[in-house]
């Protein structure tokens, strides 16, 4: 407690502190302003966290339709940007690590918690460092990222170790299809404009099986996927296992023994 | 303790605390903002509401003598708030709607067994409403209703919302409800300005009882000042069936003069319009009139802010559409805010708000230019229009997909329901 508090009291008085704060406020405000540059994400949200929520809670046997279905387990969400996904899970009763390789990302999702009065340990780490200490989780939230790391098999092989023996994954990401080329890096960026140019490498994107065989070297397995497909016409996002073309969930365990 | 004690300075300085916290507030404690209450209380939400009268008061039958009709999908929403046990007994329900025109032998007949067995919806008088909902209030375990009390400002950002009663009081929430009716003032506070116009009529009420039962039919006359409806209600015991409430449309000139007569020359005027299909008339309780004007807001949300029921849309009462609207505006709103809950998102946030302006806005301009458009083209006596309308009702009632869409529309089921106008549990 007073350790917490001791920086906060005393970094009061400076103006550079404030300027600080003002301008993490308005990058906060950024990533929390629905029609903003992160629109997309805030409309992928409502399909992407049922489904968290869902196959989360099936698996560790809790009902996903009670208040804070996840109360009890510990989650940890790798590369949180704002925080779009962890402050949900903290509501939904997970206990949430949160963790990017951006230190001002860090900095605005703990700003933006701390005023929605939860409880979320933030930190500026990397999946692998994070790893070196040992803590496991019982669920790892890879959301949206493997299609933006330098070298897969580490990330892979750092967040496979994360998951407790018993516990569980979730990964979305966008597979590398002819599809994808034209829809998510071609269309999101160039022509609908909802991503800047270049937040996509098509290259880098990962296909379900190279996934799956990725996450099996490192003793998680692969047990559902489904696509997440966008319908124009009223804006919204639904799940279809039929179509993994573009953007794709998987639900991934790691056996108890 | 030194540094405990300068945070809490902080804090209050900041403004970081409330006197009272919830997920919602919602100011007006009318039918509307009542309704919300309770549906969102009975969902696990903690929820204030906050009006300026003591409800108490709104339960006497001087207070609010009005009936209103409720369509048959909107009656599903008052069933998801449990309030059906208590108005089901208390209501009539409407079986035929006969529409005609004032001078012309054409009418229109709605008969509800030609899309079902159920009735197009019913009539309740308001008393009964406010004893139902007074009950689930103080009923409802996450419910505090703050009342009587005045509210001096409305802070909206983006982190949280709040209310600063007159005594001083601070009541936060994540989310700030308005529903306190056309002259709303939270909707001043919220930035959302409306458009309107006023048609220079006025809507006269007042309950009759008449010697024939009504047989549960609904008669909507089309005269030259404006469209005089008549609703069966339910009566006293044993005469359950001859009473019925009236919506006199007549303009502004005339009104006050009418409203100015004896009991027997009003219902002698009165008699005029209503015609003696039902036999003798007599005039049950007083009178009241309403200038009628429309007003929509601009927007229905704002940060951390939403509107329902009138102060939304304030309209004309020629289709009985209001409470309805309202309570729409009710289901669609409970149904956001618990999908939300159910995702963990933050429910003022504009990620959710989005989703409740966009499952109004249709609904509402649609509704409020059907309404409109009625209303001209019938308070006039011009020969042409007149001949068109005649016209127009003969022909509704010669083709019967046409006639079922009205009827279906006069349900309240047309349109893309939200989930507790289908029956369905939030």
């Amino acid at each position: 407690m007073t350790a917490q508090t001791a920086p906060k009291t005393s970094s009061r008085p400076t103006t550079a502190d404030d300027g600080e704060v003002a301008r993490f406020q308005a990058i906060a405000d950024e990533w929390w302003d629905a029609k903003g540059k992160f629109r997309p994400l805030h409309r992928i949200n409502p399909v992407r966290i049922a489904y968290i929520r869902d196959r989360v809670a099936a698996h560790f046997g809790l009902d996903a339709g009670k208040t804070a279905p996840l109360s009890g387990l510990t989650l940890l969400d790798i590369g949180c940007g704002g925080g779009l996904l962890a402050e949900p899970v903290t509501r939904l009763g997970a206990k949430v690590t949160a963790i990017d390789a951006g230190e001002k990302n860090v900095a605005v999702a703990k700003l933006h918690a701390d005023q929605m009065g939860l409880d979320i340990d933030y930190r500026h780490v990397l999946p692998e460092n994070l790893a070196g200490l040992g803590q496991t989780y019982d669920v790892v939230l890879n959301m949206e990222v493997v299609e933006h790391v330098a070298d897969l098999d580490t990330f892979l092989a750092a967040s496979a170790g994360l998951v407790r023996p018993g516990g569980c994954m979730v990964v979305t990401t966008l597979n590398r299809t002819i599809k994808s080329l034209a829809l998510a890096k071609i269309g999101a960026e160039y022509i609908l404009r909802w991503l800047p140019v270049g937040t996509h490498d098509w290259r880098k994107f990962v296909r379900p099986s190279e996934l799956a065989e990725g996450l099996a070297a490192h003793g998680v397995r692969l047990t559902d996927l489904e696509g997440m497909v966008f319908n124009p016409l009223n804006d919204t996002w639904r799940l279809d296992a039929r179509d993994l073309a573009v953007n794709y969930l998987a639900f991934c365990v790691k056996d108890a023994h | 303790m030194t540094r405990n004690r300068q945070m809490t300075t902080d804090r209050a300085t900041d403004g970081g605390t409330a006197d009272v916290l919830a997920d919602v507030a919602i100011v007006g404690g009318g039918l509307v903002g009542g309704t919300l209450a309770v549906l969102l209380a009975n969902a696990g939400f903690s929820v204030i509401l906050v009006d300026r009268a003591d409800p108490a008061a709104g339960l006497d039958a001087g207070f609010d003598g009005r009936a209103s009709a409720i369509a048959l999908a909107t009656h599903r929403v008052l069933v998801a708030a449990g309030l059906w046990d208590h108005l089901g007994p208390r209501s009539s329900p409407i079986r035929d709607i006969r529409v005609a025109d004032a001078g012309s032998l054409l009418f229109l007949h709605y008969d509800h067994s030609l899309v079902g067995d159920a009735p197009f919806g019913y009539m309740i008088e308001n008393r009964h409403l406010r004893r139902a909902l007074y009950d689930a209030q103080r009923a409802a375990r996450n419910l505090t209703v703050v009342a009587p009390a005045g509210i001096a400002a409305m802070d909206l950002d983006s982190a949280d919302a709040r209310l600063t009663l007159a005594d001083g009081r601070t009541l936060g929430a994540r989310l700030i409800v308005g529903a306190d009716g056309r002259t709303s003032r939270t909707r001043t506070w919220a930035g959302i300005r409306t458009t309107g116009w006023d048609y220079g009529q006025t809507g006269i009420v007042c309950t009759v009882d008449h010697e024939r039962p009504h047989g549960f039919v609904a008669h909507e006359h089309f005269l030259a000042a404006g469209p005089f409806a008549i609703l069966p209600t339910k009566g006293e015991t044993g005469r359950e069936q001859h009473q019925s409430s009236l919506v006199w449309t007549e303009r502004d000139a005339l009104a006050p003069a009418l409203m100015a007569l004896s009991d027997d020359d009003f219902l002698a005027e009165l008699a005029l319009r209503f015609g003696d299909f039902l036999g003798s008339l007599a005039l049950v309780g007083p009178r009241w009139s309403y200038p009628l004007s429309l007003l929509v807001a601009e927007r229905a949300t704002a940060p951390r802010f939403a509107l329902a029921g009138d102060a939304l849309h304030g309209m004309h009462p020629i289709a009985g559409q209001g409470l309805n609207m309202g309570l729409r505006d009710v289901a669609v709103l409970a149904e956001v805010l618990a999908d939300a809950k159910g995702l963990g998102l933050d429910l003022g946030s504009p990620a959710v708000l989005e989703d409740y302006e966009r499952g109004r806005r249709f609904d509402n301009s649609l509704m409020l230019g059907m309404t409109d458009a009625l209303n001209r083209l019938f308070s006039n006596a011009v020969p042409p229009l007149r001949l068109a309308r005649d016209l127009g009702l003969g022909t509704v009632n010669a083709l019967p997909e046409l006639k079922k869409l009205f009827m279906r529309h006069a349900m309240g089921e047309v349109g893309n329901l939200p989930r507790l106008m289908r029956g369905e549990t939030l």
